[in-house]
Protein backbone atom coordinates (compact mmCIF):
# COMPACT_ATOMS: atom_id res chain seq x y z
CA UNK A 1 0.00 0.00 0.00
CA UNK A 2 2.75 2.16 1.47
CA UNK A 3 4.33 1.55 -2.33
CA UNK A 4 1.79 2.11 -4.34
CA UNK A 5 1.43 5.88 -2.70
CA UNK A 6 4.99 6.49 -3.10
CA UNK A 7 4.79 5.47 -6.72
CA UNK A 8 1.85 7.68 -7.07
CA UNK A 9 3.10 10.42 -5.76
CA UNK A 10 6.03 9.91 -7.85
CA UNK A 11 4.35 9.76 -11.29
CA UNK A 12 2.25 12.50 -10.49
CA UNK A 13 5.67 14.89 -9.86
CA UNK A 14 6.55 13.74 -13.28
CA UNK A 15 3.72 14.40 -15.38
CA UNK A 16 3.66 17.37 -13.73
CA UNK A 17 6.89 18.31 -14.24
CA UNK A 18 6.18 17.41 -18.22
CA UNK A 19 2.83 19.90 -18.23
CA UNK A 20 5.15 22.75 -16.79
CA UNK A 21 7.12 22.26 -19.78
CA UNK A 22 4.69 22.24 -22.30
CA UNK A 23 2.96 24.87 -20.62
CA UNK A 24 6.25 26.96 -20.66
CA UNK A 25 6.32 27.08 -24.30
CA UNK A 26 2.33 27.38 -24.80
CA UNK A 27 2.97 30.81 -22.76
CA UNK A 28 6.03 31.98 -24.42
CA UNK A 29 4.37 31.14 -27.70
CA UNK A 30 1.09 33.22 -26.57
CA UNK A 31 3.24 36.09 -25.50
CA UNK A 32 5.38 36.37 -28.34
CA UNK A 33 1.91 36.42 -30.79
CA UNK A 34 0.10 39.06 -28.04
CA UNK A 35 3.02 41.59 -28.66
CA UNK A 36 4.14 40.63 -32.14
CA UNK A 37 -0.11 40.95 -33.74
CA UNK A 38 -0.11 44.37 -31.88
CA UNK A 39 2.09 45.81 -34.59
CA UNK A 40 -0.35 45.05 -37.00
CA UNK A 41 -2.70 47.68 -35.20
CA UNK A 42 -0.42 50.48 -36.48
CA UNK A 43 1.37 48.50 -39.56
CA UNK A 44 0.23 46.95 -42.58
CA UNK A 45 0.64 43.41 -42.64
CA UNK A 46 1.51 43.38 -46.24
CA UNK A 47 4.18 46.07 -46.18
CA UNK A 48 5.64 43.72 -42.93
CA UNK A 49 6.02 40.94 -44.77
CA UNK A 50 6.53 42.07 -48.52
CA UNK A 51 8.70 45.43 -47.51
CA UNK A 52 12.25 45.29 -48.91
CA UNK A 53 13.41 48.33 -46.66
CA UNK A 54 14.33 48.05 -43.12
CA UNK A 55 14.22 51.86 -41.50
CA UNK A 56 13.26 51.44 -38.32
CA UNK A 57 14.09 55.11 -37.09
CA UNK A 58 13.35 57.01 -39.84
CA UNK A 59 10.11 59.14 -40.28
CA UNK A 60 8.13 56.99 -41.28
CA UNK A 61 9.55 54.03 -40.08
CA UNK A 62 9.18 51.18 -42.41
CA UNK A 63 10.04 47.98 -41.37
CA UNK A 64 10.03 45.26 -44.06
CA UNK A 65 11.18 42.26 -43.28
CA UNK A 66 12.72 40.94 -46.31
CA UNK A 67 16.19 41.86 -46.62
CA UNK A 68 16.30 40.11 -43.16
CA UNK A 69 15.02 37.24 -44.05
CA UNK A 70 16.54 36.58 -47.29
CA UNK A 71 19.97 37.50 -45.18
CA UNK A 72 19.13 34.87 -42.26
CA UNK A 73 18.20 32.35 -45.37
CA UNK A 74 21.62 33.33 -47.21
CA UNK A 75 23.64 32.75 -44.28
CA UNK A 76 22.00 29.57 -43.14
CA UNK A 77 21.71 28.23 -46.83
CA UNK A 78 25.62 28.97 -47.07
CA UNK A 79 26.33 27.05 -43.41
CA UNK A 80 24.24 23.68 -45.17
CA UNK A 81 26.35 23.73 -47.87
CA UNK A 82 29.16 23.80 -46.04
CA UNK A 83 28.31 21.49 -42.75
CA UNK A 84 26.37 18.51 -44.07
CA UNK A 85 28.52 17.05 -46.52
CA UNK A 86 31.60 17.49 -44.26
CA UNK A 87 29.18 16.40 -41.07
CA UNK A 88 27.91 13.19 -43.23
CA UNK A 89 30.91 12.37 -43.92
CA UNK A 90 32.54 12.60 -40.56
CA UNK A 91 29.40 10.37 -39.35
CA UNK A 92 30.32 7.74 -41.69
CA UNK A 93 33.84 8.29 -40.71
CA UNK A 94 33.04 8.19 -37.14
CA UNK A 95 30.72 5.14 -37.55
CA UNK A 96 32.29 2.58 -40.42
CA UNK A 97 35.81 2.97 -41.45
CA UNK A 98 38.11 4.84 -38.21
CA UNK A 99 39.75 2.28 -35.84
CA UNK A 100 38.29 2.08 -32.07
CA UNK A 101 41.22 4.45 -30.88
CA UNK A 102 40.41 7.28 -33.22
CA UNK A 103 37.42 6.89 -33.42
CA UNK A 104 37.24 7.76 -29.36
CA UNK A 105 39.04 10.74 -29.82
CA UNK A 106 37.37 11.78 -32.68
CA UNK A 107 33.86 11.39 -30.42
CA UNK A 108 35.58 13.65 -28.16
CA UNK A 109 37.05 16.45 -30.10
CA UNK A 110 33.64 16.87 -31.39
CA UNK A 111 32.02 16.91 -28.34
CA UNK A 112 35.16 19.62 -27.47
CA UNK A 113 33.55 21.82 -30.56
CA UNK A 114 30.30 21.88 -29.13
CA UNK A 115 31.08 23.28 -26.54
CA UNK A 116 32.95 26.27 -28.07
CA UNK A 117 30.85 29.61 -27.11
CA UNK A 118 29.56 31.42 -29.83
CA UNK A 119 30.74 34.34 -29.02
CA UNK A 120 34.52 33.03 -28.98
CA UNK A 121 33.44 31.76 -32.76
CA UNK A 122 33.00 35.53 -32.85
CA UNK A 123 35.95 36.84 -32.17
CA UNK A 124 38.08 34.50 -34.13
CA UNK A 125 35.72 35.25 -37.12
CA UNK A 126 36.40 39.19 -36.64
CA UNK A 127 40.16 38.78 -36.15
CA UNK A 128 40.98 36.24 -38.19
CA UNK A 129 38.59 34.54 -40.72
CA UNK A 130 36.79 37.75 -41.67
CA UNK A 131 40.35 39.24 -42.80
CA UNK A 132 41.42 36.05 -44.26
CA UNK A 133 38.28 35.49 -46.72
CA UNK A 134 38.82 39.20 -47.55
CA UNK A 135 42.26 38.48 -49.11
CA UNK A 136 41.35 35.54 -50.82
CA UNK A 137 38.40 36.49 -52.48
CA UNK A 138 39.19 40.05 -52.92
CA UNK A 139 36.39 40.82 -51.52
CA UNK A 140 35.53 44.75 -50.50
CA UNK A 141 35.45 43.74 -46.65
CA UNK A 142 35.35 40.61 -44.53
CA UNK A 143 32.55 41.11 -42.74
CA UNK A 144 29.95 39.13 -45.17
CA UNK A 145 27.83 36.49 -44.99
CA UNK A 146 30.20 33.49 -46.29
CA UNK A 147 32.26 34.50 -42.72
CA UNK A 148 28.81 33.85 -41.01
CA UNK A 149 28.09 30.70 -42.97
CA UNK A 150 31.04 29.33 -42.04
CA UNK A 151 31.29 29.85 -38.10
CA UNK A 152 27.41 28.79 -37.94
CA UNK A 153 28.58 25.10 -39.84
CA UNK A 154 31.12 24.84 -37.43
CA UNK A 155 28.19 25.12 -34.52
CA UNK A 156 26.19 22.86 -36.68
CA UNK A 157 28.73 20.32 -37.13
CA UNK A 158 28.70 18.75 -33.29
CA UNK A 159 25.11 18.28 -34.00
CA UNK A 160 24.99 16.58 -36.85
CA UNK A 161 27.93 14.42 -36.88
CA UNK A 162 26.35 12.93 -33.50
CA UNK A 163 22.74 12.67 -34.35
CA UNK A 164 23.85 10.87 -37.91
CA UNK A 165 26.60 8.84 -35.79
CA UNK A 166 23.60 7.59 -33.71
CA UNK A 167 21.57 6.33 -36.76
CA UNK A 168 24.10 4.91 -38.45
CA UNK A 169 25.62 2.60 -35.63
CA UNK A 170 21.75 1.57 -34.91
CA UNK A 171 21.18 -0.02 -38.77
CA UNK A 172 20.65 -3.46 -37.76
CA UNK A 173 24.11 -5.64 -38.50
CA UNK A 174 22.67 -7.77 -40.49
CA UNK A 175 22.29 -5.22 -43.10
CA UNK A 176 25.98 -4.70 -43.62
CA UNK A 177 26.62 -8.79 -43.35
CA UNK A 178 23.82 -9.52 -46.75
CA UNK A 179 25.59 -6.55 -48.55
CA UNK A 180 28.79 -7.67 -47.79
CA UNK A 181 27.55 -11.61 -48.60
CA UNK A 182 26.26 -10.20 -52.49
CA UNK A 183 29.86 -8.99 -52.60
CA UNK A 184 29.82 -5.44 -52.18
CA UNK A 185 32.78 -3.68 -51.57
CA UNK A 186 32.64 -1.70 -48.31
CA UNK A 187 32.08 1.53 -50.09
CA UNK A 188 29.26 0.53 -51.75
CA UNK A 189 27.74 -1.01 -48.58
CA UNK A 190 27.72 2.70 -46.95
CA UNK A 191 27.07 4.79 -50.08
CA UNK A 192 23.92 2.39 -51.10
CA UNK A 193 23.24 0.48 -47.69
CA UNK A 194 24.07 1.99 -44.43
CA UNK A 195 23.22 5.79 -45.79
CA UNK A 196 19.60 5.11 -47.00
CA UNK A 197 19.11 2.98 -44.04
CA UNK A 198 20.42 5.85 -41.64
CA UNK A 199 18.42 8.33 -43.44
CA UNK A 200 15.95 9.40 -41.59
CA UNK A 201 18.06 9.81 -38.49
CA UNK A 202 20.64 11.75 -40.82
CA UNK A 203 17.88 14.31 -41.99
CA UNK A 204 16.45 14.65 -38.44
CA UNK A 205 20.75 15.43 -37.60
CA UNK A 206 20.54 18.26 -40.31
CA UNK A 207 17.81 19.64 -39.41
CA UNK A 208 18.58 19.76 -35.85
CA UNK A 209 21.73 21.21 -37.13
CA UNK A 210 19.91 23.87 -39.19
CA UNK A 211 17.57 24.83 -36.45
CA UNK A 212 20.52 25.79 -34.45
CA UNK A 213 22.20 27.50 -37.46
CA UNK A 214 19.09 29.72 -38.20
CA UNK A 215 18.99 30.70 -34.54
CA UNK A 216 22.14 31.82 -33.85
CA UNK A 217 22.70 35.18 -32.76
CA UNK A 218 25.82 36.40 -31.15
CA UNK A 219 28.41 35.28 -34.67
CA UNK A 220 26.06 36.97 -36.74
CA UNK A 221 25.82 39.93 -35.33
CA UNK A 222 29.26 40.57 -34.59
CA UNK A 223 29.96 39.43 -38.29
CA UNK A 224 28.17 39.59 -41.13
CA UNK A 225 28.58 43.49 -41.20
CA UNK A 226 24.76 43.96 -40.42
CA UNK A 227 23.51 45.96 -42.88
CA UNK A 228 20.40 45.71 -43.70
CA UNK A 229 20.43 45.39 -47.97
CA UNK A 230 18.60 43.27 -50.36
CA UNK A 231 21.27 40.58 -50.33
CA UNK A 232 22.70 39.20 -54.24
CA UNK A 233 24.90 37.56 -52.58
CA UNK A 234 26.46 35.56 -49.93
CA UNK A 235 29.78 37.40 -50.14
CA UNK A 236 28.38 40.82 -49.40
CA UNK A 237 27.67 41.98 -45.79
CA UNK A 238 23.91 41.37 -45.15
CA UNK A 239 21.84 41.62 -41.81
CA UNK A 240 19.55 38.73 -40.25
CA UNK A 241 16.27 38.16 -38.16
CA UNK A 242 18.31 37.63 -35.17
CA UNK A 243 21.24 40.00 -35.36
CA UNK A 244 18.50 42.63 -35.69
CA UNK A 245 16.35 41.75 -33.11
CA UNK A 246 19.99 41.50 -30.44
CA UNK A 247 21.24 44.78 -32.08
CA UNK A 248 18.12 46.71 -31.68
CA UNK A 249 16.11 45.84 -28.95
CA UNK A 250 17.86 47.72 -26.42
CA UNK A 251 16.94 51.01 -27.54
CA UNK A 252 13.28 50.04 -28.26
CA UNK A 253 10.86 51.71 -25.59
CA UNK A 254 8.78 48.89 -24.33
CA UNK A 255 5.20 49.80 -26.10
CA UNK A 256 6.46 51.10 -29.59
CA UNK A 257 5.75 50.29 -32.55
CA UNK A 258 9.70 49.40 -33.14
CA UNK A 259 9.59 47.41 -30.02
CA UNK A 260 6.49 45.62 -31.54
CA UNK A 261 8.05 44.93 -34.96
CA UNK A 262 11.11 43.29 -33.36
CA UNK A 263 8.53 40.99 -31.83
CA UNK A 264 7.29 39.97 -35.40
CA UNK A 265 10.32 39.25 -36.48
CA UNK A 266 10.90 36.91 -32.95
CA UNK A 267 7.76 35.53 -34.12
CA UNK A 268 8.43 34.81 -38.34
CA UNK A 269 11.93 33.41 -36.42
CA UNK A 270 10.49 30.87 -34.16
CA UNK A 271 7.37 29.64 -36.65
CA UNK A 272 10.85 28.98 -39.17
CA UNK A 273 12.59 27.31 -36.15
CA UNK A 274 9.43 25.55 -35.08
CA UNK A 275 8.94 24.01 -38.02
CA UNK A 276 12.61 22.73 -38.62
CA UNK A 277 12.18 21.08 -35.59
CA UNK A 278 8.96 19.63 -36.24
CA UNK A 279 10.57 18.02 -39.65
CA UNK A 280 13.17 16.96 -37.71
CA UNK A 281 11.13 15.24 -35.29
CA UNK A 282 9.08 13.37 -37.63
CA UNK A 283 11.80 12.11 -39.71
CA UNK A 284 13.27 10.54 -36.24
CA UNK A 285 9.97 8.89 -35.43
CA UNK A 286 9.65 7.38 -38.93
CA UNK A 287 13.29 6.44 -38.18
CA UNK A 288 12.57 4.75 -35.06
CA UNK A 289 9.47 2.50 -36.43
CA UNK B 1 22.34 41.15 -25.16
CA UNK B 2 25.32 43.37 -26.80
CA UNK B 3 27.16 41.95 -23.91
CA UNK B 4 30.55 42.43 -25.62
CA UNK B 5 30.42 46.02 -26.26
CA UNK B 6 28.84 46.80 -22.65
CA UNK B 7 31.46 48.20 -20.65
CA UNK B 8 30.22 47.83 -17.48
CA UNK B 9 31.90 49.31 -14.12
CA UNK B 10 29.73 48.34 -10.65
CA UNK B 11 31.81 50.11 -7.86
CA UNK B 12 31.34 48.01 -4.92
CA UNK B 13 30.08 49.38 -1.65
CA UNK B 14 31.78 46.71 0.73
CA UNK B 15 35.09 49.33 0.78
CA UNK B 16 33.07 51.60 2.23
CA UNK B 17 31.93 49.91 5.74
CA UNK B 18 35.98 49.75 6.55
CA UNK B 19 37.17 53.04 5.40
CA UNK B 20 37.23 54.99 9.32
CA UNK B 21 37.70 58.29 7.54
CA UNK B 22 34.20 59.06 5.38
CA UNK B 23 31.29 59.74 7.47
CA UNK B 24 29.10 57.23 7.53
CA UNK B 25 26.11 59.11 7.50
CA UNK B 26 27.10 60.63 4.13
CA UNK B 27 24.97 60.35 0.63
CA UNK B 28 24.45 56.64 0.04
CA UNK B 29 22.51 54.69 -2.93
CA UNK B 30 22.87 53.84 -5.75
CA UNK B 31 23.09 55.13 -9.37
CA UNK B 32 22.63 53.66 -12.40
CA UNK B 33 24.15 55.15 -15.81
CA UNK B 34 22.77 54.40 -19.30
CA UNK B 35 23.06 55.05 -22.88
CA UNK B 36 25.86 56.75 -25.42
CA UNK B 37 28.97 54.74 -26.41
CA UNK B 38 30.63 58.02 -27.31
CA UNK B 39 30.86 59.37 -23.64
CA UNK B 40 30.90 56.39 -21.94
CA UNK B 41 34.64 56.22 -21.11
CA UNK B 42 33.71 59.91 -19.92
CA UNK B 43 31.35 58.98 -17.55
CA UNK B 44 33.11 56.17 -16.54
CA UNK B 45 36.20 58.15 -15.76
CA UNK B 46 34.12 61.05 -13.80
CA UNK B 47 32.22 57.87 -11.85
CA UNK B 48 35.71 56.72 -10.46
CA UNK B 49 36.52 60.05 -9.40
CA UNK B 50 33.09 60.35 -8.20
CA UNK B 51 32.82 57.59 -5.69
CA UNK B 52 36.23 58.96 -4.18
CA UNK B 53 34.54 61.83 -2.74
CA UNK B 54 31.34 59.79 -2.22
CA UNK B 55 32.47 56.39 -0.96
CA UNK B 56 28.80 55.61 0.04
CA UNK B 57 27.35 55.58 -3.38
CA UNK B 58 27.71 52.87 -5.99
CA UNK B 59 27.20 53.73 -9.71
CA UNK B 60 27.02 51.62 -12.86
CA UNK B 61 28.03 53.00 -16.10
CA UNK B 62 26.57 50.96 -18.93
CA UNK B 63 27.03 52.03 -22.67
CA UNK B 64 24.35 50.06 -25.68
CA UNK B 65 24.14 53.71 -27.65
CA UNK B 66 21.92 56.71 -27.21
CA UNK B 67 18.77 55.22 -28.02
CA UNK B 68 19.33 52.59 -25.14
CA UNK B 69 19.81 54.82 -22.56
CA UNK B 70 16.86 56.70 -23.79
CA UNK B 71 14.38 53.88 -23.32
CA UNK B 72 16.14 53.01 -20.04
CA UNK B 73 15.25 56.36 -18.54
CA UNK B 74 11.48 56.01 -20.60
CA UNK B 75 11.33 52.49 -18.77
CA UNK B 76 12.72 53.73 -15.74
CA UNK B 77 15.69 51.40 -15.82
CA UNK B 78 18.06 53.88 -15.48
CA UNK B 79 18.29 57.51 -13.37
CA UNK B 80 20.78 59.35 -16.02
CA UNK B 81 20.51 58.85 -19.77
CA UNK B 82 24.21 59.65 -21.19
CA UNK B 83 23.12 61.07 -25.20
CA UNK B 84 25.74 61.71 -28.31
CA UNK B 85 21.97 63.71 -29.69
CA UNK B 86 18.84 65.69 -28.50
CA UNK B 87 16.06 63.90 -27.69
CA UNK B 88 13.50 63.70 -30.31
CA UNK B 89 10.05 65.19 -29.55
CA UNK B 90 8.39 61.61 -30.51
CA UNK B 91 10.87 60.61 -27.46
CA UNK B 92 9.40 63.25 -25.26
CA UNK B 93 6.01 62.81 -25.97
CA UNK B 94 6.46 59.02 -25.01
CA UNK B 95 8.33 59.27 -21.83
CA UNK B 96 5.75 61.90 -21.10
CA UNK B 97 3.04 59.36 -21.21
CA UNK B 98 5.03 56.88 -19.13
CA UNK B 99 5.25 59.75 -16.45
CA UNK B 100 9.14 60.76 -17.28
CA UNK B 101 9.73 64.44 -17.77
CA UNK B 102 13.36 64.36 -19.13
CA UNK B 103 15.68 66.97 -18.27
CA UNK B 104 18.52 68.11 -20.25
CA UNK B 105 21.88 69.43 -19.11
CA UNK B 106 24.95 69.90 -21.64
CA UNK B 107 28.20 68.20 -20.18
CA UNK B 108 30.60 68.59 -22.71
CA UNK B 109 31.22 69.26 -27.02
CA UNK B 110 32.28 66.32 -29.28
CA UNK B 111 33.03 66.83 -32.67
CA UNK B 112 32.35 63.59 -35.05
CA UNK B 113 35.75 62.86 -37.08
CA UNK B 114 35.39 61.09 -40.05
CA UNK B 115 37.72 58.03 -40.13
CA UNK B 116 39.92 56.64 -43.03
CA UNK B 117 42.69 53.77 -43.48
CA UNK B 118 46.51 54.84 -42.95
CA UNK B 119 47.04 54.07 -46.52
CA UNK B 120 44.46 55.89 -48.53
CA UNK B 121 45.78 58.81 -49.83
CA UNK B 122 42.81 61.61 -49.13
CA UNK B 123 43.15 63.60 -46.32
CA UNK B 124 40.04 66.43 -46.71
CA UNK B 125 36.49 65.90 -48.13
CA UNK B 126 33.44 68.17 -47.95
CA UNK B 127 29.95 67.39 -46.39
CA UNK B 128 28.62 66.92 -49.99
CA UNK B 129 31.40 64.73 -51.13
CA UNK B 130 30.26 62.66 -47.72
CA UNK B 131 26.68 62.75 -48.23
CA UNK B 132 27.51 61.06 -51.91
CA UNK B 133 29.72 58.49 -50.21
CA UNK B 134 27.39 57.79 -47.81
CA UNK B 135 24.15 58.04 -50.15
CA UNK B 136 26.02 55.69 -52.81
CA UNK B 137 25.72 58.51 -55.45
CA UNK B 138 29.73 57.86 -55.55
CA UNK B 139 31.03 54.12 -55.39
CA UNK B 140 34.88 54.37 -55.50
CA UNK B 141 37.45 56.48 -54.19
CA UNK B 142 39.13 56.86 -57.41
CA UNK B 143 35.90 59.09 -58.02
CA UNK B 144 37.61 61.62 -55.55
CA UNK B 145 41.14 60.70 -56.55
CA UNK B 146 42.40 58.65 -54.25
CA UNK B 147 42.88 54.44 -55.22
CA UNK B 148 40.66 52.50 -57.04
CA UNK B 149 39.44 51.07 -54.05
CA UNK B 150 35.18 50.54 -53.76
CA UNK B 151 34.21 52.31 -50.82
CA UNK B 152 32.88 49.97 -47.53
CA UNK B 153 30.59 52.27 -45.63
CA UNK B 154 30.60 51.75 -41.73
CA UNK B 155 28.29 53.24 -39.76
CA UNK B 156 26.92 52.74 -35.88
CA UNK B 157 23.82 50.65 -35.15
CA UNK B 158 20.29 52.66 -35.50
CA UNK B 159 20.63 52.65 -31.19
CA UNK B 160 23.42 54.80 -31.86
CA UNK B 161 22.99 59.20 -31.11
CA UNK B 162 25.69 59.43 -33.85
CA UNK B 163 24.26 57.21 -36.16
CA UNK B 164 20.98 59.94 -36.04
CA UNK B 165 23.35 62.90 -35.61
CA UNK B 166 25.39 61.64 -38.85
CA UNK B 167 21.53 60.67 -40.32
CA UNK B 168 20.99 64.19 -40.07
CA UNK B 169 23.71 66.17 -40.71
CA UNK B 170 25.53 64.17 -43.68
CA UNK B 171 22.42 62.13 -45.59
CA UNK B 172 20.01 64.74 -44.61
CA UNK B 173 22.42 67.85 -44.84
CA UNK B 174 20.74 69.05 -41.69
CA UNK B 175 17.22 69.31 -43.81
CA UNK B 176 14.44 68.41 -41.77
CA UNK B 177 11.88 67.55 -44.67
CA UNK B 178 14.94 65.31 -46.90
CA UNK B 179 13.76 61.64 -47.39
CA UNK B 180 17.49 60.22 -47.84
CA UNK B 181 18.97 57.26 -46.37
CA UNK B 182 22.08 56.08 -45.39
CA UNK B 183 22.64 53.08 -48.65
CA UNK B 184 21.34 50.06 -47.70
CA UNK B 185 24.54 48.38 -48.11
CA UNK B 186 26.28 50.35 -45.48
CA UNK B 187 27.37 48.49 -42.50
CA UNK B 188 25.81 48.52 -39.18
CA UNK B 189 28.98 47.48 -36.49
CA UNK B 190 27.83 47.38 -32.67
CA UNK B 191 30.61 49.64 -31.42
CA UNK B 192 32.57 52.70 -32.08
CA UNK B 193 35.73 50.04 -31.50
CA UNK B 194 34.12 47.56 -34.12
CA UNK B 195 34.28 50.53 -36.41
CA UNK B 196 37.88 51.71 -35.41
CA UNK B 197 39.10 47.42 -35.88
CA UNK B 198 37.39 47.82 -39.49
CA UNK B 199 39.37 50.92 -40.62
CA UNK B 200 42.43 49.66 -39.73
CA UNK B 201 42.56 46.46 -41.48
CA UNK B 202 40.29 47.50 -44.75
CA UNK B 203 41.64 50.48 -46.85
CA UNK B 204 38.26 51.06 -48.62
CA UNK B 205 36.82 51.26 -45.29
CA UNK B 206 35.29 54.87 -44.08
CA UNK B 207 33.70 55.31 -40.65
CA UNK B 208 32.65 57.94 -37.78
CA UNK B 209 32.77 58.19 -34.45
CA UNK B 210 33.16 60.60 -31.57
CA UNK B 211 36.53 62.59 -30.97
CA UNK B 212 37.24 60.48 -27.93
CA UNK B 213 37.47 56.95 -30.01
CA UNK B 214 40.27 58.48 -32.58
CA UNK B 215 43.87 57.09 -32.20
CA UNK B 216 46.67 57.34 -34.27
CA UNK B 217 46.36 53.81 -35.72
CA UNK B 218 43.82 55.52 -37.95
CA UNK B 219 43.53 58.88 -40.33
CA UNK B 220 40.86 61.77 -39.15
CA UNK B 221 39.90 63.73 -42.11
CA UNK B 222 38.94 67.17 -43.12
CA UNK B 223 36.35 68.41 -43.52
CA UNK B 224 34.42 71.44 -45.44
CA UNK B 225 31.01 72.96 -45.16
CA UNK B 226 31.52 75.93 -46.96
CA UNK B 227 33.95 77.19 -44.65
CA UNK B 228 37.50 76.13 -45.47
CA UNK B 229 38.60 72.74 -44.07
CA UNK B 230 39.07 71.62 -40.99
CA UNK B 231 40.64 68.88 -38.50
CA UNK B 232 38.65 67.87 -35.69
CA UNK B 233 40.39 68.88 -33.07
CA UNK B 234 39.29 70.60 -29.76
CA UNK B 235 40.19 74.50 -30.58
CA UNK B 236 38.29 73.81 -34.15
CA UNK B 237 35.69 72.11 -31.98
CA UNK B 238 35.62 74.92 -29.66
CA UNK B 239 35.24 78.09 -32.21
CA UNK B 240 32.40 75.54 -33.82
CA UNK B 241 34.62 75.99 -37.23
CA UNK B 242 34.69 72.24 -37.67
CA UNK B 243 31.33 70.86 -39.36
CA UNK B 244 30.42 68.15 -37.74
CA UNK B 245 30.31 69.71 -33.75
CA UNK B 246 27.53 68.85 -31.31
CA UNK B 247 26.85 68.85 -27.70
CA UNK B 248 26.80 65.95 -25.39
CA UNK B 249 23.77 65.18 -22.58
CA UNK B 250 22.57 64.23 -19.77
CA UNK B 251 19.37 63.23 -19.02
CA UNK B 252 17.35 62.77 -15.92
CA UNK B 253 13.56 62.59 -15.08
CA UNK B 254 12.69 65.87 -13.62
CA UNK B 255 15.33 68.21 -12.52
CA UNK B 256 18.26 66.21 -11.50
CA UNK B 257 17.91 65.81 -7.34
CA UNK B 258 19.48 64.02 -4.29
CA UNK B 259 22.15 61.73 -5.80
CA UNK B 260 21.45 62.67 -9.31
CA UNK B 261 22.31 66.27 -8.61
CA UNK B 262 25.19 65.40 -7.20
CA UNK B 263 26.77 63.65 -10.01
CA UNK B 264 25.79 66.05 -12.81
CA UNK B 265 26.98 68.65 -10.36
CA UNK B 266 30.38 66.80 -10.30
CA UNK B 267 30.63 66.13 -13.94
CA UNK B 268 30.20 69.99 -14.52
CA UNK B 269 32.53 70.68 -11.59
CA UNK B 270 36.49 71.51 -12.92
CA UNK B 271 36.95 67.99 -11.76
CA UNK B 272 34.40 66.32 -13.39
CA UNK B 273 34.94 68.42 -16.84
CA UNK B 274 38.74 67.03 -16.73
CA UNK B 275 37.85 63.57 -17.39
CA UNK B 276 35.72 64.39 -20.30
CA UNK B 277 38.71 66.63 -21.00
CA UNK B 278 41.01 63.32 -20.53
CA UNK B 279 39.41 61.47 -22.63
CA UNK B 280 39.33 63.95 -25.84
CA UNK B 281 36.32 66.02 -25.61
CA UNK B 282 35.67 69.38 -25.32
CA UNK B 283 34.48 71.16 -21.84
CA UNK B 284 32.22 73.36 -21.35
CA UNK B 285 34.54 76.10 -19.91
CA UNK B 286 36.30 76.34 -22.38
CA UNK B 287 34.02 76.70 -24.92
CA UNK B 288 31.98 79.58 -22.76
CA UNK B 289 35.23 81.71 -22.69
CA UNK B 290 35.91 81.49 -26.18
CA UNK B 291 32.28 82.06 -27.02
CA UNK B 292 32.51 85.50 -24.52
Amino acid sequence: MRQKISEYIIESAIKLSGFVIIGFVILIFLFLLKDALSLFGTYSAGKFLFGTNWLPISEPPKFGMIPLLLGSIYVTFGAILICVPLGVATALFIAEVAPRSIKQILKSLVEILASIPSVVLGFIGIIWLGPFLKTTFGLTTGMCGLTGSLLLAFMALPTIISISEDALVSVPRTFKEAAYGLGATKWQTMWRVMLPAASSGIIAGVMLGIGRVIGETMVVLMVTGNAPVMPTSILQPLRTLTATIAGEMGETVSGSEHYYALFTVGLVLFIITFMINFGADLSLRKARQ
Amino acid sequence: MKKFILITMIVPLFLAGCDGDTDPNGPNGFIQIKGSDTIVNAEQMVAENFIKIYPHIAIAVTGGGTGVGIASLINKNCQIAGASREMKSKEINTANKYGVHPFETVVAFDGVAVIVNLNNPIDKLTIDDLHNIYTGKIKNWKDLGGKDIAFVLLSREVSSGTHTYFKEQVIQLGKKTSKEEFLPGTLLLSSSQAIVEEVVSNEGAIGYLGMGYVSGRTKSLMLDKGKGYFSPTVPNVISKQYPLSRPLYFYTDGDPNNLTKLFVDYALSEQGQQCFKSSGFVPLKDNATENK
